[in-house]
Formats: structure tokens, sequence, C-alpha cells
């Protein structure tokens, strides 16, 4: 196939179609759902890029990956080049191209999308991604960079600081990850289940930093082990990129009754501890007949769908605005509804109901209608008088989302938090302790692993400044 | 990985075991904990730090070894190794010189209350501690809070040693007295018995401290499964606690959440909750 296609015929291709595993097959396991695209499909897929001039996609993607030249270079059948390129910008692609939501990012603003359909960005760099991975003695050699003599702390194995390490690790300065669980990649290998992230991938993308020098240790837990105060004197600079913390509560009653999880610790059973999937883990999990998952994020979905795998004949989303509003990915959802998974939408929970036993017996709802847009430019839900219905559940997973994690923060009494005490930071990343940066979902509150790689890639530009000037 | 320095039988099923973790032996205060978790695939488990010798760089860990995975914790052998340790977690104790305290400690919740009455004693305060057991082979570390009690007292159910009943028994005796009554009182052990401390000192209004055990994953503040209800509010145990003033918590909540996996407990023989303070007093 050769990339001198004319505009004509690069428009006339159609966008490619990932094969996936069948639902009704991959809804009893955690294989990944997704299985990648061909050899030709990419070649083909990459054909349909326009090269435009203006790069709309690469201002829609938070770590502006350079999108166009990437693909001409797969369009040109060069992968070391396209992996070479890639990877200059992203130090994750791997997980990029299965976790980012490309449908409002790059995707969204390809040219090829307002007649049609934008190119399968996210597909193409997965597959020159997953090459890689699989042609190691065909990559491009890249000098190792002279060393700085400057160390950089990391805190946190997550995509802000995974992103903040490599991209520091070329400049050429000795980091050290500090993770407070057991393993790498904080929320990519306890929040995202195998079905859409292989732990394969993770441990693959995390040997590559090693490979670049990068030191994690695990089981340090800053603010608890060690301190920041005790991180600045042994390192020239600091990244704090602990990630997201404390559940929220949903303040309604029954939250503690047994078989409630937070989404937490029901995902991190299963995906870190493999609770209900391994024969070797001796983490047990809850399964029941009836599961109710509240919330309408990815999360959400996340759990929805992993309750389904353990063996729920209801593994039921429950979210108060509709379908149009949830704010999960649309593949995550398109996936849940074929894996069999019940929307009950405009529903919001008002109890958890148990039984004597202090077993959750259901979920106590009410109707809701959409009104007025709120703050958010989403129509707002307003109960409907007198809809009450109680949903037979077994388990309840709440869903709605995480507030920062005090551990590091209270032992930092110099950093600057809000009101909701996450960390605040200026335009360089930089918080209020000089030389100590932070980004992720500390800094942001509960957002996508994207935006945290974002996050973790001007951080560690304004760090390598700041250590320069120093 | 962590050394096992040491690991000695003290009472059927109660091991001390003594860990190489040089950073956690630095920075742990009283009354804090760490997550353990042996090897991979095994479980996550919170276990408090008995005591720590920051020049030696190690821990004390005291491990009742009542179900599978505290049991092969337990059967690590000096000179093995633990896979994963972390800490030191929860908040420490917040240490005061009440004048006169009081230590309740039940089963293995002694080990816990050790490095409390530790650090009280060494504020300048006078306590008498009450340790129970259901027999004289469950009475732990005697010897070690002996010198730092100005009273010390045993009870067990069946009169094996000390005087026979709970440590209800003996508590009770000295809130009824002027001469003796205590400003504080900290209990460590079984939820009956936290609970049964918390109903005795509360018409008194007596500033009593529990230290709780629920059960965790991370131990981090990230997945609430060790939430408690403190009054009016949910707390997570692990960055919220582990201790919390004794007259708010909700006991039979605490009680029935640690249940949670019983039957998958008899079923696949691996328990998942702390292990501290099952022991009935």
């Amino acid at each position: 196939m050769s990339n001198k296609l004319t505009a004509k015929e690069r428009m006339a291709i159609e966008r490619v179609v990932m094969a996936e595993l069948p639902a009704d097959e991959r809804n009893k396991n955690f294989e990944e759902v997704n299985l990648g695209l061909s050899a030709d499909q990419a070649l083909q897929e990459a054909q349909r890029c326009l090269q435009c001039k203006n790069r709309a996609c690469v201002a829609g993607c938070p770590v502006g990956v350079s999108i166009p030249e990437f693909i001409d270079a797969l369009a040109c059948d060069d992968l070391p080049r396209a992996v070479q390129i890639l990877r200059g910008d992203n130090a994750l692609p791997a997980v990029c191209g299965r976790v980012c939501p490309q449908e409002t990012q790059c995707e969204a603003l390809c040219v090829r999308g307002i007649k049609g359909e934008a190119v399968a960005i996210g597909f193409l760099e997965r597959y020159v991604a997953d090459w890689a991975m699989h042609h190691p003695d065909r990559l491009l050699r890249e000098p190792a960079p002279a060393p700085t003599c400057k160390s950089v702390a990391v805190v946190g194995c997550g995509p802000a600081g995974l992103t903040a390490a490599g991209e520091l690790a070329r400049q050429g300065h000795a980091v050290t990850i500090f993770e407070a669980l057991h393993d790498t990649g904080g929320v990519l290998r306890y929040g995202i289940p195998e079905f859409r992230l292989p732990k394969e991938i993770i441990d693959r993308e995390v040997a590559l930093l090693s490979e670049l020098g990068v030191a994690i240790e695990c089981n340090v837990i800053i603010g608890k082990t060690l301190t920041i105060a005790q991180l600045l004197k042994e390192f020239s600079a600091v990244f704090i990129a602990n990630g997201a913390g404390l559940p929220t509560m949903l303040g309604i009653a029954g939250e503690n009754l047994k078989g409630v999880y937070a989404a937490n610790e029901f995902l991190t059973r299963v995906n870190l501890m493999e609770a209900g999937r391994r024969e070797h883990s001796s983490t047990p999990i809850i399964t029941r007949r009836e599961v109710a998952v509240i919330g309408g994020g990815n999360t959400a979905m996340d759990c929805v769908r992993t309750a389904k795998r353990l063996g729920a004949e209801r593994a039921m989303i429950v979210y108060r605005r509709g379908e149009a509003e949830m704010p999960a990915r649309v593949e995550e959802i398109k996936h849940a509804k074929e894996e069999g998974v019940e929307f009950v939408m405009l529903t919001a929970p008002t109890a958890i109901i148990g039984g004597e036993d202090g077993w959750v017996s259901a979920l106590r709802c009410q109707r809701m209608e959409l009104g007025p847009p709120d703050d958010s430019g989403r129509r707002r839900p307003q109960p409907v008088a007198g809809s009450d219905f109680d949903l037979p559940a077994g388990v309840v997973i709440n869903a709605v989302g995480t507030s920062a994690n005090p551990l590091l923060t209270a032992t930092a009494p110099d950093l600057d938090l809000n009101k909701w005490g996450n960390i605040i930071i200026n335009d360089q990343g930089e918080t209020s302790i000089p030389g100590v940066f932070a980004g992720g979902d500390i800094v942001r509150g509960g957002a996508t692993v994207i935006l945290a790689m974002g996050d973790g890639k001007k951080a560690a530009a304004a760090i390598d400044a700041y250590l320069k000037g120093k | 990985m962590f050394e096992v320095i040491s690991n000695e039988v003290l009472a059927e099923n109660l091991h001390k075991m003594v860990v190489s973790a040089p950073r956690i032996a630095r920075a742990r205060k009283a009354g804090q904990f760490v997550m353990v978790r042996l090897a991979q695939g095994e479980e996550r488990i919170p276990l408090t730090i008995g005591d720590a010798d920051s020049e030696a760089g190690t821990i004390t860990l005291f491990i009742q070894a009542i179900g599978a995975s505290t049991r092969r914790i337990v059967a690590t052998k000096p000179g093995g190794f633990i896979r994963d340790v972390a800490g030191p977690l929860g908040k420490e104790t917040h240490i005061a010189n009440w004048g006169r305290v009081t230590c309740v400690g039940g089963g293995v919740g002694t080990a816990v209350l050790f490095p409390l009455v530790k650090a009280l004693a060494a504020a300048g305060n006078q306590i008498t501690t009450i340790i129970g057991g259901r027999s004289s082979r469950y009475i732990i570390l005697a010897d070690e809070l002996t010198p730092l009690s100005e009273t010390f007292l045993v009870t067990t159910e069946d009169g094996s040693l000390g005087s026979q009943g709970f440590v209800t028994g003996p508590l009770a005796e000295l809130l009824a007295d002027p001469e003796r009554v205590p400003q504080a009182v900290f209990a460590v052990g079984p939820v009956p018995m936290m609970k049964a401390v918390a109903n005795l000192t509360r018409p008194f209004g007596i500033e009593t401290i529990v230290s709780l055990n629920p059960i965790m994953i991370d131990g981090t503040g990230m997945c609430g499964g060790c939430r408690v209800q403190i009054g009016s509010e949910t707390k997570f145990a692990c960055v919220d606690g582990p201790e919390f003033d004794a007259h708010l918590v909700d006991f039979d909540g605490l009680s029935d959440r640690l249940s949670c996996y019983r039957k998958e407990e008899a079923a696949s023989h691996s328990p998942t909750e702390c292990k501290i303070g099952r022991e009935v007093a």
C-alpha cells in the first residue's frame, strides 16, 4: 500500500472496526475485550489521515502526541519511526491507546469527523505501541542522555508519576518513584480491569521506564514512611502525584451494611488482589445475583462489568441523569450494554435497605426527570414525587467519586491546599513549597488517566527548567 | 523484601515477630500499624506495630495466627522474608499526662496496648493495667507490662490466672472508687470487650479510647473498606484512626462488618480480617 494516495482516495476509506471478543463469551472472563488491529487494518486506517497542516487533533491531546506524524510514519510502513515519534511524546502509549476517551479529545477534533467518522487515532496508537512491545529488536535506539547529576523524587507510580518519571529520565535526571502500594501502576493496576487494560501492558510500559534508569520503590508511603521534608533533603526536586483518595460517601442510610462497597475497594480486591479470578488469590470478594452500581462514569462501568464477570445475573448501573449525560466513555457504555449490563437511568438512590442479618437486600430509589442545565451544563435531575421503588440487590457499589487523600498533605503543613484538600499549584505545576511540584488527581480531584499524564508531562518540563536554573 | 529477624511463640497461636524495616522503625509512633503481604497472591492485612527499635531498624509485630494468611505469615522462620511491609499507617496515639490512666487489654489486643502503655508511662501517667484472656495461656506480655504499671491486674474466664471473670470486673471496681477512678481509659481487644468497657465508663464521662480493627485492603485511605460509624460521621479507621472515642463508636456495626467474609473464610480457609483482638477476653 502506498502513502501517496490522493485526498479523495483517502476520503473513500471507511473507518476501521476493531475486532472484539463476543459479548456473551467475554462477560464471563477477564480477557481483553478489544483485540487490536491487524497490520493491514492499521495501514489502511493510517491512510485515512489527511495530514492536515493545522493538526487540530494534536491540540486535543493532553500530552500533545504528534499525531499526524506518527500516523504518516505508520502509513509509510515505517513502524520504528512511528514508535520513536509516539514514545517521544507519550510515556505510556499502549495504555493511552486503550483507556483514553479519544472521542472527546483528539478524535473529536479530527477533520474527518466533520463529515463522517474521525480517524481511529486511539486504535492506531495502540497498534504502534503494541508493535513496539513485540519488536524490541527493531526499535531505533535513542542515545542515553548525559547525566545531569540532579535527582527527582516522584510520589506515586500512577499515570502522572510514570509520565513525569519518563520525561525527566530522558533529560538525564536521576528519578526515583515512591509507591505506597506493593505494585506499580497506581490506578492503572488497582482501578482499571484487565478486560480493558491487561496487567502485562502496565508491566511492559513500566519495564521501559526502568530501562531508562527510573528506580521504583514500592511500599513507601510519602507522608508516613518518609515526609516531603525528608525527600527535599535527598532530592533536587519532588513531583507529587499520589492520586485520588477517600471514597465519597453517598450520605444515605445503610451505607455500612454488609455487601456495600466503595468502587475502589471492589476494584482493588479484584484487580490488584485478584479476588474472584485467580485461584491463588487469598483475598475474598462478595458476589451476588443482583449487583447495583451507583454512578455513570468509567469507574462505574468498570465495576458493573466486573460484577457481571464475577457471575451477577443482573448487573445494573443506577444513574440519576440520562445516558446522554453519562461521563463514561462511549465505548465502555457500548461494551457494557453488549455484555448484558442493565442501565437504570434517571434514578437516584435514597437509601440502602438491609435485612435483619445486616446484609444488603435492596437499593431504595427515586425516579428523576431532567430540569434546566446546572453549573456543569448538564440538565439537572429533579426527583419525581411519589416515584420511590426498591431495586433488589445483594451487592451495592458506590462509584460516585473520591475526595483528596490527606495522608501526604497532613504531614506537609507548608503545602497550600484548596478547600477540598487538593494541592494548589501555579501555572508551572509548582506547589507553595519551592522545588515541589504536583499533578494528577491530588491536584484535580478525580479526573482521567490522560489528564494526569498531561500534568506529569507539563510538570516534568517545569522541573527540568527548575533544575537547569538551579 | 523484609527480613524476619526473630519469631517467637508467646502463647497458643500468638507469635512475636521482629522484622527488619528501618524506615518504618524510624518513623513509627505508638498506635500505628503496617500493612503486610507475605507473598504474591496473599492478602494485605493490617498489623499493629507493637514496638520498634530505630537503631536496629526493626519493628515488632504481634500476630495471632488463626486464619490461613496469618498462619502462613507466622510460619516464616528467622532469616526468611515478608514480601511487603508498608507503613507506619494510621494516626499516632494522642499521649498526654492525664494523671491516672487505666489500660485494658483483651487477648492479642494486649499486644496493641503495649506500646500505648509504654508511651503513657513515659508521659508520667500512673497506670493501672488490666489484662484479660480465656485462660492463663492467653495472657501475654505480663512481664513487659508489669514494670510500666503502678497496678497490674489479670482476669481469666476460667480463673487459671488472676481473678476469674472479665476485665470489666476490676474496671468497674476502679470506677466506683473515688480514690482510684481514672481520668482516661484505653481499651484494646475484641469488639464485645471494647463495647463493654465503653458502656461502663460512659456514665462517668471518662475519656475512653479504643483501637479498632476493621477489614482493610490498602490501609492508605483509598478503598473505604475500613469505614466505621463514629457518632453521626462515617470515618476511615486507616486514616482517621485506628483510635477513636469509645463513646461514639458503633460497635455493633463494626462487629457486623467484621463478619462480612466469614462464609468465604470457612469455604476457602482464607480469612481477610485483621486478627488483632479477635480472642474473646
